[in-house]
């Protein structure tokens, strides 16, 4: 075992920022130290509340995560501030794999205190609007003990929707003069808010994508989410639409206190188990998914992708049949 | 398994000017680094933070200012107090030829004038990288 992870992990990495940050790096990776981290680590977790930001590219979301993290250090009316520990996802390059994570520029007012953590991560060609451990480095702050993750997600346009599985509370930010109602009432990003934001709301037509989005919600009769366990008397989240500046910090509290309200539906409903669960199931299903194919590649003959693809395309095979080949050949049988 | 050079590219100091901090920032990422870019006007205590949180494997300083000789030894004391003593530096920016010994016996790896050809840095990195 490394080093870095002894059987008192989950004591160590508390308080611990260089360990927190040097366990993050090797869980990006994907190494036996990360994944030995996270083994140790995950039955002391499960105790953050995780908040998704997203939406489309400079509607402000880095500027919403700066204020919101502000708001709760300042306070939430509980005797103790929560830590915050923030994750900010920027896209890789397709051609070269390289990034330029920027969100740090947005985020100069937390330096400073030492109960916010500030990580960012490059996607790593992961299309989801995350990069692939991004739920597994909040769950490393969760266990070093963060109270409070905000998420944030690279530039998102109609199919990122991946934050909502890994959020208790997934926020989307708009700002005015993005689009019309049309797009409003596409399928996607739109459909997985819990709040919805109209951020830049001193810009002129805000009205209007606040008209649009609040169409959009009685239209597309989103509480519906909530109440489809049927009973009347099952508690339903209506989805507020807010407006803030961030860049001049108005709004974010108002933002804060929706959130808390939400997390608090979410512990009075049946929302959070059934949340939860479909979570784990998630997790384990992208795992074994993930397993499964490293195995193969693991496992297939050096050239034997390279002739199938030779036989395909002089059509001496045939996909399926070549599929099953190659399964067989790594070792999995599934006759 | 998908591993990556992480690279700090920071802007100490209260000049106003990151036009030269963005161009390195943008060849190192078209060579395959994810490099975390600060913004201006940042503190040392700011920048050694970052570094620490960011768990990078190498911290590149841009300074046109003239500060470099207060900013860079500091931000090298402030790494070193929280157990970053092994990620080098490295400066960029208008530092007097005078200057460069000064900066590099207080731990600076390498110091880049202007008209530094972007691909020596790369080079320069990549094999600090391999030596690790």
């Amino acid at each position: 075992m490394s080093s870095l992870v002894s059987s008192r992990l989950h004591e160590d990495i508390r308080d611990n920022r260089l360990l927190l940050a040097r366990l993050i790096t090797e869980v990006e990776n994907d190494t036996t130290t990360g994944r030995d981290a996270l083994e140790i680590l995950y039955p002391h977790t499960g105790n953050a509340y995780i908040i998704g930001i997203t939406g489309a590219p400079g509607v402000g979301k880095s500027s919403l995560v700066n204020q919101l993290a502000l708001a709760f250090r300042k306070g939430t009316g509980k005797e103790t501030k929560p830590h915050v520990g923030i994750i900010a996802v920027d896209p890789s390059s397709p051609f070269t794999g390289g990034a330029i994570l920027g969100d740090r520029v947005r985020m100069r007012d937390l330096s400073g205190d030492t109960g916010i953590f500030i990580r960012s991560m490059a996607a790593r060609g992961a299309i989801g609007g995350l990069a692939r451990t991004t739920a597994q480095v909040a769950r490393l702050m969760d266990a070093a003990g963060f109270e409070v993750i905000l998420v944030e997600t690279v530039g998102a346009g109609q199919a990122e929707v991946e934050i909502a599985s890994l959020a208790h509370t997934t926020i989307v930010v708009d700002a005015p003069g993005l689009g019309d109602d049309i797009q409003a009432i596409k399928a996607g990003i739109l459909e997985i808010a819990d709040i919805l934001v109209v951020n830049k709301a001193d810009l002129p037509g805000v009205e209007n994508t606040e008209r649009a989005l609040q169409a959009m919600l009685q239209l597309s009769n989103h509480s519906g989410r909530a109440s489809s366990a049927g009973s009347s008397s099952t508690p339903v989240w209506e989805v507020p639409v807010l407006r803030t500046v961030s860049n001049k910090g108005e709004g974010a509290f108002e933002v804060m206190e929706i959130a808390l309200a939400h997390l608090h539906f979410l512990r009075t409903s049946n929302e959070w188990e059934k949340r939860q669960h479909l979570r784990i199931r998630d997790e384990v299903e992208n795992l074994v998914m993930q397993t499964m194919q490293q195995h193969w590649m693991k496992n297939l003959p050096p050239s034997a992708l390279d002739k199938s693809v030779e036989a395909l395309y002089s059509r001496k095979a045939t996909p399926y049949q070549t599929v099953n080949d190659l399964l067989k050949l790594s070792g999995f049988n599934f006759d | 398994m998908d591993q990556k050079i992480r690279v700090l590219i920071a802007k100490p100091g209260l000049d106003g000017h990151d036009r030269g901090a963005k161009v390195i920032a943008r060849a190192l990422r078209d060579a395959g680094m994810e490099v975390i870019y600060t913004g201006l006007r940042q503190t040392p205590e700011m920048v050694a933070e970052a570094a620490l949180q960011e768990n990078v494997d190498i911290v590149g300083l841009s300074i046109l200012s003239g500060a470099h000789l207060t900013l860079v030894p500091r931000i090298i004391e402030l790494m070193q107090a929280n157990g970053q003593s092994k990620v080098p530096v490295f400066v960029g920016g208008i530092i007097p030829e005078e200057d460069v010994n000064v900066l590099l016996d207080a731990g600076v790896k390498a110091v880049y004038g202007p008209g530094s050809a972007t691909t020596q840095i790369i080079d320069d990195i990549q094999k600090l990288m391999a030596e690790k």
